[in-house]
């Protein structure tokens, strides 16, 4: 069997990881419009996607830039279009319509302080956008959350096979730690467009069969009520198969620290550190923000005595964990706002005064 | 027994479907004369088409080839997306004067000024017909709509968006036709502009684009008779037929 790995390890940002990831995974088509922090992405795409003979287009909106998106899906082709918040909000639209044409695509926000224009600094602000619909209509869109350069590039890859699997737009949300911070990676192999899959609904011309329709307009009556119930079955699927999260600790723990993405480094530093002292404290890490690992937080948490959520955001994540855990009273938060980044001790505090 | 010929039928273009479109409508026709150019030019295996949000919004209903729908004025963005991955196939939108020449201004001029090699058709009836007769950019000055009930007026409204004009004089537009379909000499003007268009872009000339002035009796609240003579006397007035630009020789 390949290795599915190389043994050379590359130094690079995040984001850069996220663009090397694309085009391994066979991305043909990017399109993008300049948003810091994410601009190292286009930047790097506009040299890779070159170099590798395939498309890469600076939009002239970020309107443009998820139809360019949702034209090359049309096309059956994989594609990824990237930005930070505010151009995120603009794109909504687009996912939207991907949704409800049962397109895949891969859109990656690396966040940034809102709401408005907001500020350039790291936030987890965009939770609920992203898990929560954020474009009109039933919709959900899978939203990996990587906490590393590494699992910015594996989360990648897999959003491109899970959006193919399922036929739907799939989210890395990372944020401006995450995007320009560098780290050691290892790269994963490469493969071609033409190889990534064949798509049976994808557009190519009607050569030698009927012609194909895609789209997410319903007129006749109970029609988009049916098409509903299928996209419904579909996101039951994948809550019953794509949950994924990271445990340390959890099983005998105390207090369990809930904690994604960035803010999970700093809060992996503290229960570490405070485990040391002989404190029973887990790490609960989610991976899939949607579908949410609901679940097992649920059973993880039953013995626990405390559960203290850490977000660089004022408690969006939060209201995912208090479904989960069903006892409010457990419950402690601690977040930043606006582009703050807590501090190792400002975590170790907290947990510290909820063993209290 | 004399000799007997077929000389008119129904292009492979079409699939059979009956009509959605109103009395005295020119989508219909236009629909016709691009699936006619399909036919004729031998692209109807390799064609794709991008479908407008309006009353065109349908057209995957009538036409035999693959479609997508694409949003609000986005189409010339989802064409430049296919096209570009897909740069054997033939790629066109259809788009209405809401769709091209209002909410999707920004892509129809960045996709033209990229030199797309893509093809538009622009069908200019001067109304929002699929929501009800609203005032669209290319609204004539005085002309009543739903939301200009006692006429387009200058300082309100502003001027009707000459937007062909504008696209060209961009140096990635290579062909564009302002043509309409009120008269049976017209429609064929129509259906050779067209396939100039899209052979245009079957010999990788680059962006080719024709507006099509048509007809909408119902929200401009005219006959039949009466809407061809609006595009007789006032809207070709405003909106002058011809080639616009021709780079293609």
């Amino acid at each position: 069997m390949k290795k599915q790995k190389s043994k050379k390890v590359h130094l690079m940002t995040g984001n850069e990881a996220v663009g090397e990831a694309a085009v391994r995974a066979g991305c043909g088509l990017y399109a993008g419009y300049p948003i810091t922090p994410q601009n190292e992405l286009t930047a790097f795409m506009s040299k890779r996607m070159t170099e590798k003979g395939r498309a890469f287009i600076q939009s002239e909106s970020e309107l443009a830039a998820i139809s360019m998106v949702f034209g090359a899906s049309v096309a059956g082709v994989r594609t990824m279009t990237s930005s930070s918040s505010p151009g995120i909000s603009l794109k909504q639209e687009g996912i939207s319509y991907l949704a409800g044409c049962k397109l895949p695509a891969v859109i990656v926000n690396v966040m940034r302080g809102g709401p408005g224009l907001g500020n350039i600094a790291p936030s987890q602000a965009d939770y609920f956008q992203a898990t929560k619909g954020g474009g009109h209509g039933d919709y959900r869109m899978i939203v990996l959350a990587p906490s590393s350069a590494q699992e910015s590039m594996d989360f990648t890859i897999s959003s491109f096979d899970l959006a193919d699997k399922y036929r739907m737009p799939v989210m890395v949300l990372t944020d401006g730690m995450l995007g320009q911070m560098m780290e050691p990676v290892r790269l994963p192999v490469m493969q071609q467009p033409s190889s990534a899959n064949q798509k049976p609904w994808a557009l190519t011309g009607a050569k030698g069969r009927n012609p194909r329709f895609i789209k997410s307009l319903f007129l006749k009556p109970g029609e988009l009520e049916g098409f509903n119930k299928l996209l419904q079955r579909t996101y039951k699927e994948i809550e019953k198969k794509e949950v994924r999260y990271e445990a340390l600790g959890c099983s005998r723990a105390e207090l369990i620290v809930v904690a994604y993405g960035s803010a999970s480094r700093i809060a992996r530093a503290s229960v570490k550190d405070l485990r040391k002292n002989k404190k029973h404290i887990g790490l609960f890490r989610p991976i899939t923000l949607w579908p949410f690992p609901e679940k097992v937080l649920k059973r993880l948490t039953k013995k626990a005595k405390k559960v203290l959520v850490v977000e660089m955001s004022s408690g969006q994540m939060l209201e995912d964990v208090r479904l989960a855990v069903g006892d409010d009273s457990k419950i402690s938060f601690y977040g930043r706002m606006g582009g703050g980044i807590p501090a190792k001790e400002e975590i170790d505090k907290e947990i510290l005064k909820c063993l209290r | 027994m004399p000799k007997v010929e077929k000389i008119f039928s129904k292009p492979k273009g079409l699939q059979d479907a009956p009509t959605h479109y109103c009395s005295g409508c020119g989508h219909g026709t236009i629909h016709r004369l691009v699936a006619e150019a399909v036919d004729e030019l031998g692209i109807r295996e390799r064609i794709i088409g991008i479908a407008p949000v309006g009353c065109a919004v349908l057209a995957y209903d009538y036409w035999n080839f693959d479609v997508t729908e694409a949003a609000h004025g986005r189409p010339p963005a989802v064409a430049t997306g296919i096209k570009r991955v897909r740069p054997d196939n033939i790629v066109f939108t259809y788009q209405g004067d809401g769709d091209l020449a209002a909410i999707g201004t920004a892509e129809i001029v960045h996709a033209a000024n990229r030199g797309e090699n893509i093809t538009v058709i622009f069908v200019n009836n001067g109304t929002y017909g699929m929501t009800g007769g609203q005032m669209a950019p290319t609204t004539l000055i005085g002309q009543k709509t739903a939301t200009s009930i006692l006429g387009r007026d200058l300082v309100r409204d502003g001027y009707p968006l000459k937007i062909s004009e504008m696209l060209a004089v961009l140096d990635g537009v290579k062909y564009l036709e302002r043509t309409a379909v009120h008269t049976p000499a017209d429609v064929l003007k129509t259906k050779r502009a067209i396939k100039k268009a899209f052979k245009n872009q079957i010999e990788k000339k680059g962006f080719s684009m024709v507006e099509v002035l048509s007809m909408c009796p119902t929200y401009t609240g005219r006959s039949i008779n009466g809407s061809i003579k609006w595009i007789k006397e006032r809207v070709s007035k405003d909106y002058p037929l011809g080639v616009l630009k021709d780079a293609t020789k």
